[in-house]
């Protein structure tokens, strides 16, 4: 008890200046019987069949997107920077959804933000390598640039051929810059767990954020998709309208400590 | 099991001549130290490409010269990026209006020259590449050009003594991925530089020129410069030349990265150096000889509302002034830099 207390007041003293962020990939979905406004969010299965908010049924089978320029602030502004890191969060690659950060000084942190997509300098630095190598298809070549996400199924109501449906997002320059900004309030929310309990990646004693992604907000938070009407985003149009979708799309699942 | 025998001694005597190949016996191949020094000629700006990130080295250079005429680039291993960028024409395709591909796909640009590309700010005719390191990766996947796929591309690499022995030898290990192929063809891309025409030669005092190809310059810098921005004949920036569009080929230029409308049917401003060896001339190639582009010009029947105004000083060219300007035009023409030994094909070793 006394040791819960300790680690309430300096949020990090127990992650020996490590802490795991972890990406759960969801989509919400009306919860059957349940009057007519509940919903849920449901882990997001490959090739499962949902309902989108306009009442078309679709399956996902490809869904990343890049997270970088991890911040946490502390209770007295001071700013931990995860400089020049950069993560490639893959549905089809459970351990691309859990990323390790090392080193971090600590202390009493109450805000973290990050950035979907990629900093305009880096998608001018020419032949890069890691999560930025062009060989993981997030990269446009014949109009320089990342694909800051990709969303990629089949829905029945979509025109194009297989009816499949593709959002891929990206660009760093205006009109249509997709470099979106997230941040959470995270002072006084934790959980304790005991170690078993962290995610697989996240090493015992340490503090781990969960967010989950939310497919249904790509498909609706602002601007809603109907597949017959847009089913194709791959350049410039309409993709700082997905953007300003996906920006919405984290939830904070919780703050977790292991009980050590 | 016999077959399996050839195939092996077949292998290791490939192998041989690879290696044999990499020792680089020939003295015409060979790269020092002092080959791969980047010096900015004199008149020029500083490079917008900075090597401090890509430090030049002989044995990357080498790798990044292999690259550039390797047909294992390609889907069948037929095309290399030296099939469209021939040294005898500054890199360009001579003869050729428009570029080739794999399984003898006609694609819908003309093959630009590859020179004083470190200077560049952006590539391709429309200016949708920013880098000179991610360049390559066009033609390397365009379904019409080499038509492959970087995995495949790198696990062809891998497969190869050859490249597993010269990836080590520039980088100290054997890891073979895209930034090191990449980065290794810019050093190759970014060492070819034009700066020894006559016409450079004359603006340092060391070669005069003709009579009629002065004359030639002084018109050309009236009518043409303000575009063709000397000392790199280009100012970077993406102009309509007036010409009707090609409804075949549909291309409408700049506007398909920028999306403004304004920009349609724009295309980057070529270079003019080396324009003797690069015809035909225009992005679709539609010219086959300079006294055609000169024609357009001069009878400035420009097709485009948005159509360069620069262009205005053109119209009404005589025909004493179109031959000035070719004159002058083919003092351009580099031959140090057309029979640079450093960027011969080493294939032929």
């Amino acid at each position: 008890m006394v040791a819960m207390l300790f680690c309430s007041i300096s949020l990090m003293s127990q992650s020996k200046k490590h802490m795991s962020l972890y990406f759960e990939n969801r989509v919400r979905q009306k919860v059957k019987g349940a009057g007519t406004s509940g919903s849920a969010q449901y882990r997001l299965a490959i090739d499962s069949s949902y309902i989108n908010s306009v009442g078309q049924s679709f399956t996902v089978t490809n869904f990343k997107y890049y997270i970088s320029n991890i911040k946490l602030t502390d209770s007295g502004g001071r700013v931990f920077e995860n400089k020049n890191s950069y993560y490639l969060i893959d549905e089809n690659d459970s351990a691309s959804h859990h990323i390790q950060l090392d080193d971090i000084p600590e202390g009493d942190y109450s805000k973290i933000s990050f950035t979907i997509g990629v900093d305009s300098l880096h998608n001018c630095s020419g032949a890069q390598s890691g999560a930025l190598d062009p060989i993981h298809g997030m990269f446009w070549t014949w109009n320089t640039g990342y694909i800051f996400l990709k969303l990629e199924g089949k829905a029945p109501a979509s025109k194009q051929p297989g009816h499949i449906f593709e959002y891929h997002i990206g660009g760093y320059k205006a009109p249509s810059n997709c470099i979106r900004e997230v941040s959470f309030d995270i002072a006084g929310i934790h959980s304790y767990v005991s170690d078993d309990d962290l995610l697989v990646g996240a090493s015992p004693g340490t503090c781990q954020i969960r967010l989950s992604a939310d497919i249904s907000s790509i498909l609706s938070a602002h601007y809603t998709v109907d597949f017959s009407k847009l089913s194709s985003v791959t350049d410039f149009h309409n993709a700082a309208t997905i953007a300003d979708n996906y920006k919405d799309m984290f939830h904070l699942v919780g703050v977790f400590y292991g009980s050590k | 099991m016999d077959r399996n025998k050839i195939i092996c001694c077949l292998l290791i005597f490939g192998s041989v001549l690879l290696f044999s190949n990499f020792t680089e016996d020939n003295p015409y191949f060979r790269i020092t130290a002092k080959d791969v020094e980047f010096v900015v000629p004199k008149g020029f700006p500083k490079p917008r490409y900075d090597f401090k990130n890509n430090p030049l080295k002989p044995e990357i250079f080498v790798l990044g010269r292999r690259l550039f005429y390797d047909p294992i680039l390609s889907k069948d291993s037929t095309t290399s990026c030296a099939s469209c960028h021939q040294r005898i024409a500054a890199f360009g395709h001579m003869d050729h209006a428009l570029s080739h591909g794999i399984y003898g796909m006609i694609g819908r640009r003309n093959v630009p020259a590859l020179q004083n590309v470190v200077w560049g700010e952006s590539f391709m005719w429309d200016g949708g590449v920013n880098n000179i390191e991610v360049q390559p990766l066009n033609p390397l996947t365009n379904p019409i050009e080499m038509n492959e796929k970087l995995p495949d591309v790198l696990k062809k690499l891998k497969r190869s003594p050859y490249y597993r022995m010269a990836f080590r030898e520039a980088y100290g290990d054997s890891i073979i991925n895209s930034e090191r192929m990449l980065k290794s063809l810019a050093q190759f891309l970014g060492m070819m530089v034009s700066a020894n025409s006559r016409y450079d030669k004359f603006m340092r005092h060391e070669d005069t020129l003709t009579q009629q190809e002065f004359n030639g310059l002084v018109v050309f810098r009236e009518k043409c410069a303000k575009c063709h921005r000397e000392p790199l004949f280009t100012d970077e920036s993406y102009k309509s030349s007036g010409l009707m569009p090609d409804t075949s080929l549909n291309d409408l230029g700049r506007f398909v990265i920028t999306g403004r409308p304004n920009d349609k049917y724009t295309f980057k401003v070529p270079s003019l150096r080396n324009i003797a060896r690069t015809y035909p001339y225009m992005h679709d190639g539609r010219f086959r000889t300079l006294e055609q582009v000169m024609d357009h010009y001069a009878k400035g029947d420009f097709y485009m509302t948005n159509t360069s105004p620069e262009l205005l000083a053109t119209k009404g060219m005589s025909e004493i002034e179109k031959k000035q300007i070719i004159a002058f035009l083919k003092t351009l023409t580099d031959d140090d830099f057309l029979h640079d030994r450093r960027f011969a094909d080493p294939t032929f070793q």
